[in-house]
């Protein structure tokens, strides 16, 4: 076969491959969705409440750390800009305002896919090559709900609680900077932080942190199933599975705003 | 009641098995020996349909289950209990926990009954003190040994043991040995056994097939199969020092 023929074959094949894991993934979520209604059942409230836990806990601390100095960063940047112009105050909405919409949602996003989700796939990685997803199905054992489920509603209803605290912990960040650095006082910044900010911010900003949940777990879960080839394979499963969240977390919040803002 | 018809499996670029055909009978003991990588695994795993022929059917109890829906396929699945090579334990439970998991997750069974049931299969077993460790804490052999007993809690009519004794002592392997012939005598169960033990498969085994290449090269009661005329079956028997003058010579569980 000509080399032309040969890679257009290829790169077919691959799109094939691609195209029958997507659905594979929504079949999954679609599934796990489905399963939600049992989240707090006898049979897998256990495992619903460990995973709410792990996921709120697991980044506190990393998240604290990035909250602040992205309000920080932001109040600098922007606060460095305004002060050409006299208008240090507006540093307070700047913040606020990219924080809530942007920041919040997109920087927790990333810490929990890097954190959280490299875990998910780590683990049910682990398990399919080492036959514990095999046996789950063997005892008819649904891994979609008794897996995929309980960390679906973790990381959908996390996503959005961790925003609004890296939200809150990146307005004093600014403030912070503000008070110190820019000579702008604590009530002057809150005062115009909460006048520019509105309603419409914070919602989609916690819409998007929503959608970044289900993303994250798809994206985790997914990557974890499909493992082959033993302790390698778990590695490179975790590998894809941030690479791909942080992907499909970029493109997705963007088309997000898009649809909100234009 | 388990019967493979003209199964070929290609996994990769190389074709596991190739037309086999064969069938194991209620009440049976039938072990599968063969090189490593000779398709015993996948074999089982026809069994339970997760894995499917490329062509060819499988059929239990008369039933062929390659297009089973999701209902059918799990009352099949429920007729059997699985041990796999690795265990399969999960790790983030202790052994009761992974014992009880079936009754858990399908009865609606009261709590105290559950450990009841499961202390008498953990006794069984030998592991009535590790009930409460986890699965990473247990050496291999116990691992084994709580997966068994995960694999009898249901009761189940067919059991299949992927490498039951292998990486443990050959005291606790006579155990697990007793154990299956017992489960036969007693109960009924048809076991089917892949193993690497030929002592073992000689001493338990109604009748034993071995793989090679794709292909079954003997299928046989054990005193028929150390007669075994098969170049590859001579040397595997006489790699494990069985003769045909040996003592299996006058075994028959026919
Ligand atoms: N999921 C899979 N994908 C690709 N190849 C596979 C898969 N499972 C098994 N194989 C291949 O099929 C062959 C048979 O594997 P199998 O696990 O059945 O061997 P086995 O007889 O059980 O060997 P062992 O005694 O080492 O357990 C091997 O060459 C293996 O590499
Ligand atoms: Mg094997």
């Amino acid at each position: 076969m000509s080399y032309p023929v040969r890679s257009a074959e290829r790169v077919g094949g691959q799109v094939i491959q691609l195209l029958h894991n997507t659905g594979h993934a929504m079949f999954m979520l679609l599934e796990a969705t489905w399963f939600i209604q049992f989240a707090f059942g006898k049979r897998s409230r256990h495992e619903t409440v460990t995973q709410l836990f792990v996921t709120g806990i697991k980044s506190l601390a990393v998240i604290s750390v990035v909250a602040m100095f992205t309000g920080m960063i932001l109040a600098l940047q922007t606060g460095l800009e305004l002060r050409r112009y006299g208008q240090e105050v507006y540093i307070g909405s700047a913040v606020a305002v990219s924080m809530i919409r942007e920041m919040g949602p997109f920087m927790t996003g990333l810490i929990i896919a890097a954190s959280v989700g490299s875990a998910i796939a780590a683990q049910l990685g682990t398990m399919t090559v080492s036959e514990e997803i095999a046996a789950l199905e063997v005892m008819s054992i649904n891994p979609n709900r008794f897996l995929v489920m309980p960390r679906l509603v973790a990381l959908t209803l996390m996503m959005p609680v961790l925003t609004v605290y890296t939200n809150i912990l990146g307005i004093m960040g600014g403030a912070i900077v503000g008070a110190t650095q820019l000579g702008v006082s604590v009530t002057s910044y809150m005062n115009n932080a909460t006048e520019f900010a509105t309603n419409k911010d914070l919602y989609v900003g916690l819409f998007k942190a929503f959608i970044f949940g289900i993303i994250i777990t798809t994206v985790s879960c997914h990557q974890g199933f499909m493992t082959r080839e033993g302790a390698v394979g778990v590695g490179k499963a975790t590998r894809r599975s941030v690479i791909i969240s942080f992907l499909v977390i970029l493109v997705v919040g963007y088309m997000v705003t898009r649809m909100f803002y234009i | 009641m388990i019967r493979f018809d003209k199964v070929t499996k290609v996994l990769g670029r190389k074709t596991v098995l190739d037309n086999v055909s064969f069938e194991v009978g209620e009440g049976e003991t039938f072990v599968i020996v063969g090189l490593s990588g000779a398709g015993k695994s996948v074999t089982l795993k026809h069994m339970i349909r997760l894995m499917l022929p490329d062509s060819g059917t499988v059929s239990i109890d008369g039933e062929a289950i390659n297009l089973l829906g999701r209902g059918a396929l799990r009352e099949v699945r429920s007729k059997f209990g699985v041990l796999f090579q690795s265990a399969a334990l999960l790790q983030w439970m202790n052994v009761r926990d992974n014992v009880a998991l079936p009754l858990r997750e399908h009865t609606k069974m009261p709590e105290e009954e559950i450990i009841s049931r499961v202390n008498e299969k953990l006794e069984l077993l030998s592991l009535d003190d590790a009930g409460d460790k986890f699965p990473s804490d247990i050496s291999g052999g116990m691992q084994k040994r709580a997966g068994l007993a995960r694999a009898i809690i249901m009761d189940p009519k067919i059991v299949l043991y992927d490498e039951p004794t292998s990486g443990l002592d050959p005291v606790t392997s006579r155990r697990i040995d007793d154990l299956i012939v017992n489960m036969r005598k007693r109960l009924g169960i048809t076991s089917v056994v892949v193993t690497h033990d030929l002592h073992s498969a000689l001493a338990i085994g109604s009748r034993i097939m071995m793989l090679h290449q794709g292909q079954i090269v003997e299928n046989a009661p054990p005193a028929g199969f150390i007669k075994s005329k098969n170049e590859t079956v001579q040397s595997f028997l006489e790699s494990q020092y069985i003769t045909k003058k040996g003592k299996w010579e006058e075994l028959s569980h026919e």
